[in-house]
């Protein structure tokens, strides 16, 4: 089925990935010795060496890979109830105009609402755990999904429900059939965004309390003035949140395959 | 022999609420019709007198507001197995193959897998694709969509095919080919369609009897029997001489002369 083994082997492709992997080699490089040839000195920005064995460091003393975990874990909990939440709730409200009316005006400010500013909140309700950051996570996930699934649901053409219909179908069957599939691409679109969301969600709330986690160590940092750990930090939550978005990807690509190549998106 | 009427409509009207104005608007009024079994009849009438209306009603999809529809003489109340209807757009599913988008209706009614498929690939072939069973909707042009939209509605073999403008989207090429695909399709398996179409050489071509409504209120004004031979043969049909003097006098009846002065 899939057309990504045929792409390696295209000269083109390998050309491409030949121009990446140098502009990498190059980028590392710069980061070595560019902030030394402009005088910036290390603890504004420090050379990759350094954030490398800093990142040895961490791992060895600090329980890096424990903390990192433990985000992960909230953000991959966050991300799949937001997830559940965003699709029960945008077939809910697309399959009854009359509750997205009555609704709607709440939806909407929820969704303006900035959802971290929820964070201080959870936590005064939850304490120190990782309920909160999981809820913020959740939060921030279930707008963009429940948006286009609620779109999707809205754009369907009702002559198609109506050909399901004709042939006798239930209310269920008109949904496994009909109404769920055709959801999907828009779906698919909001869990990307909603991926690149996730980590944001958990990490704000980390931020705000809690003595576990990526932001919790991140804060330790900047109290510390340790620039290296930040930068440490910061590319392991990036590599959480590129994870979560080439998981997404990958279904999508499994799940979506009928797509004309030109209508799927590029990753 | 006395064949047994199939589809049915006793002095039906359609009336929609009309929110704007309020009051209603009556889409067809007093419409009473009778198809017998392998019939073909054509629907013509002037654009929003009601034949789509008329449609929908038979399809069980939307109630009547008063009169009765009836299928093999049962009252329609909701969409039932005997009747399959197909439109203009071809409304194929694009995350099915072809051949998964005409067994949809065999999969709601509960075909079991293997008949389902065996009977979806024979249809693939009688509506000459079947090289394209198990490819995507977007990969086929706008006639074999149709043709597939065709297969799928034939597929749950209903008695009474209901059929909104089903070629008015394609060339005029392509429409004369599968006009000549149904033609021959109806004859062989001797379905009884009710077939709407402002194509007015396609009613003549296509049918035993062709039915002319009028402005809305819809109402059937007038009953022409098309008497020319070979209905299982469109395309040598619509080369008889007789054609001519069927379609002036559906142009009459339909006033289109006087609607272009
Ligand atoms: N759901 C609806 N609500 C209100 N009015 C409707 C509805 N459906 C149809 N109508 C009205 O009923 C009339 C008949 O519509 P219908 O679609 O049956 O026409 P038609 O003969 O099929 O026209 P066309 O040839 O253009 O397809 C129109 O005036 C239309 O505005
Ligand atoms: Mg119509």
């Amino acid at each position: 089925m899939s057309k990504t083994g045929s792409l390696a082997m295209q000269p083109g492709v390998r050309k491409m990935m030949a121009g990446s992997a140098l502009l990498f080699v190059a980028f590392l490089a710069a980061w070595q010795w560019g902030p030394g040839l402009f005088g910036i000195p290390a603890f504004i920005i420090p050379p990759v060496s350094l954030v490398w064995e800093q990142f040895l460091h961490m791992m060895a003393h600090d329980h890096l890979l424990f903390h990192t975990g433990i985000t992960a874990m909230q953000v991959g909990v966050g991300f799949v109830l937001g997830v559940l939440l965003g699709i029960l709730c945008g077939f809910a409200l697309g399959m009854s105009p009359s509750a997205e009316f009555v609704l709607s005006p709440y939806i909407l400010a929820l969704q303006i609402a900035p959802k971290v500013a929820f964070a201080p909140l959870f936590i005064i309700w939850f304490g120190y755990t990782v309920y909160p950051k999981i809820l913020v996570c959740v939060l921030i996930v279930f707008f963009p999904v429940m948006i286009n699934v609620l779109g999707a649901v809205r754009a369907l053409d009702p002559d198609i429900v109506r050909l399901a219909r004709s042939f006798t179908a239930n209310r269920l069957q008109v949904f496994w059939k009909i109404e769920f599939p055709a959801a999907l691409p828009p779906l698919f679109a909001g869990l990307r965004i909603a991926a690149t969301l996730a980590v944001i969600g958990v990490l704000v709330g980390e931020l705000v309390g809690g003595n576990i986690g990526l932001g919790y160590m991140l804060a330790f940092a900047e109290g510390a003035g340790d620039t290296a750990a930040v930068f440490v930090t910061i590319i392991m939550l990036t590599l959480i949140g590129i994870a979560l978005y080439g998981i997404v990807v990958a279904i999508e690509g499994r799940v979506l395959h009928y797509l004309p190549a030109r209508a799927r998106l590029a990753t | 022999m006395a064949a047994t009427t199939r589809l049915e409509f006793r002095d039906v009207t359609k009336r929609f609420a009309n929110p704007r104005q309020g009051g209603f608007v009556v889409a067809v009024e007093g419409v009473s019709l009778a198809i017998a079994d392998g019939e073909v009849v054509s629907l013509i009438g002037p654009s929003g007198c009601g034949k789509s209306t008329l449609l929908n009603m038979g399809s069980g999809l939307d109630p009547a507001s008063s009169g009765e529809v009836r299928v093999d003489g049962e009252l329609v109340t909701k969409p039932n197995k005997h009747v399959a209807f197909m439109l203009q757009k071809d409304l194929l599913l694009p995350w099915r193959t072809i051949v998964e988008n005409v067994e949809l209706g065999q999969e709601i009614q509960r075909v079991a897998g293997g008949e389902r498929r065996k009977r979806a690939l024979d249809l693939l072939a009688k509506c000459r694709l079947p090289d394209f069973a198990h490819h995507y909707p977007h990969q086929l042009s706008g006639g074999m969509r149709q043709r597939a939209a065709l297969a799928r509605t034939l597929a749950v073999d209903p008695t009474v095919l209901l059929m909104d403008e089903p070629f008015s989207a394609l060339d005029a090429q392509t429409k004369m080919v599968l006009q000549q695909d149904l033609g021959r399709t109806l004859a062989d398996t001797g379905k009884t369609a009710l077939l709407i179409t402002h194509d007015l050489v396609e009613a003549v071509a296509m049918s035993d009897r062709i039915l002319v409504m009028s402005q809305r209120p819809g109402r059937i004004i007038e009953e022409i029997v098309v008497e020319i031979s070979d209905r299982d043969n469109p395309m040598r049909r619509r080369q008889h001489p007789k054609v001519a003097t069927y379609i002036v006098q559906l142009m009459n009846l339909l006033q289109i002369e006087q609607a272009a002065a």
